[in-house]
């Protein structure tokens, strides 16, 4: 029974159900935490799976092209730093958030609301 | 000495084993990040998150990108991500209420769209093949400075942009004390 699990590693469903699976968390995280730095710690997990996701169709899917895992990896590498880049800005807002209401819970961010 | 083609009694191979055991703490790690009242403890949970991810990387078989993953996610980002915690934590943080009001829903959304994600995966026919091939530095270096030349200037200007933002927005107002 166990056998069943031989090559799972070269297995495109495995690796797309893993990130499913991290999307699944991310998702969750965003939507319950109510620290925005929990937030977009969340948001960072999505990318990720999106990440595998990429990783996992360049690699086990078959094309004509030779190089198709090089343009996915490419296409990873350009995510992650559309990644950093959205986690400075991010974090910045964060703590200039911070600055003026003294927390970093979201539902107490309620400044449009009154 | 040379390792058997699979791993004796179990009937997999070592890949196939590292794989599964990267996963297992993959997941775990992730719950932990979005599960932790302590937000330093999930922090730090994302480092391993970001670990594990990094091996399955090289697994299949793209070792430039798991090297920048454990560049930029595991050296730049967590870091980032821990300075800020520190930064806001207040004396007495709130450790009841980690989450919002609609923890309930948003579970059951998420549940909803793995399993979504999961049998939409499972019924498509992929094309697919099983022998993978190392995606080289070089082969990469080529698509990214011969096809993909323009998304990478693009993104440059991104980071650059990001990276006076973050200053901007981060400095302190002239007069405003503390």
């Amino acid at each position: 029974m166990l056998s069943a699990l031989n090559l799972i590693s070269q297995n495109l469903n495995a690796y797309l159900i893993l990130a499913g699976i991290l999307f699944a968390i991310g998702t969750f995280g965003f939507l319950a935490r109510r620290n925005a730095i929990a937030m977009l710690m969340s948001i960072e997990l999505m990318l990720n799976a999106v990440n595998l996701a990429f990783i996992a169709f360049g690699a086990f899917v078959y094309s004509a092209d030779a190089h198709h895992a090089a343009q996915a990896s490419t296409i990873a590498l350009i995510v992650m730093a559309a990644a950093a880049a959205e986690a400075t800005v991010g974090l910045a807002i964060v703590i200039a958030i911070y600055r003026n209401k003294k927390t970093p819970l979201v539902d107490e961010y309620d400044a449009m609301k009154r | 000495m040379t390792l058997p083609e699979t791993i004796p009694f179990l009937g997999f191979g070592w890949n196939d084993l590292l794989f599964m055991m990267l996963g297992t703490v993959m997941v775990i790690a992730a719950l932990a990040v979005v599960l932790q009242k302590d937000i330093i403890r999930s922090g730090l949970a994302m480092i391993i998150c970001f670990a594990a991810l990094a091996g399955i990387y090289v697994i299949a078989g793209t070792p430039v990108v798991a090297a920048a993953e454990v560049l930029v996610y595991i050296g730049a980002i967590s870091v980032l991500v821990l300075f800020a915690i520190m930064l806001t934590q207040s004396k007495a943080p709130p450790r009841a209420l980690v989450f919002q009001t609609q923890v309930v829903p948003a579970a059951i959304a998420s549940v909803i769209l793995a399993v979504l994600i999961g049998l939409v995966v499972v019924s498509t026919n992929w094309p697919q093949q099983v022998t993978t091939q190392v995606a080289a530095a070089t082969e990469i270096a080529k698509a990214l400075f011969r096809d993909y030349t323009l998304p990478f200037e693009v993104v440059s200007v991104l980071l650059l942009a990001a990276v006076v933002g973050g200053v901007f927005l981060a400095k302190r107002e002239r007069g405003e004390t503390d």
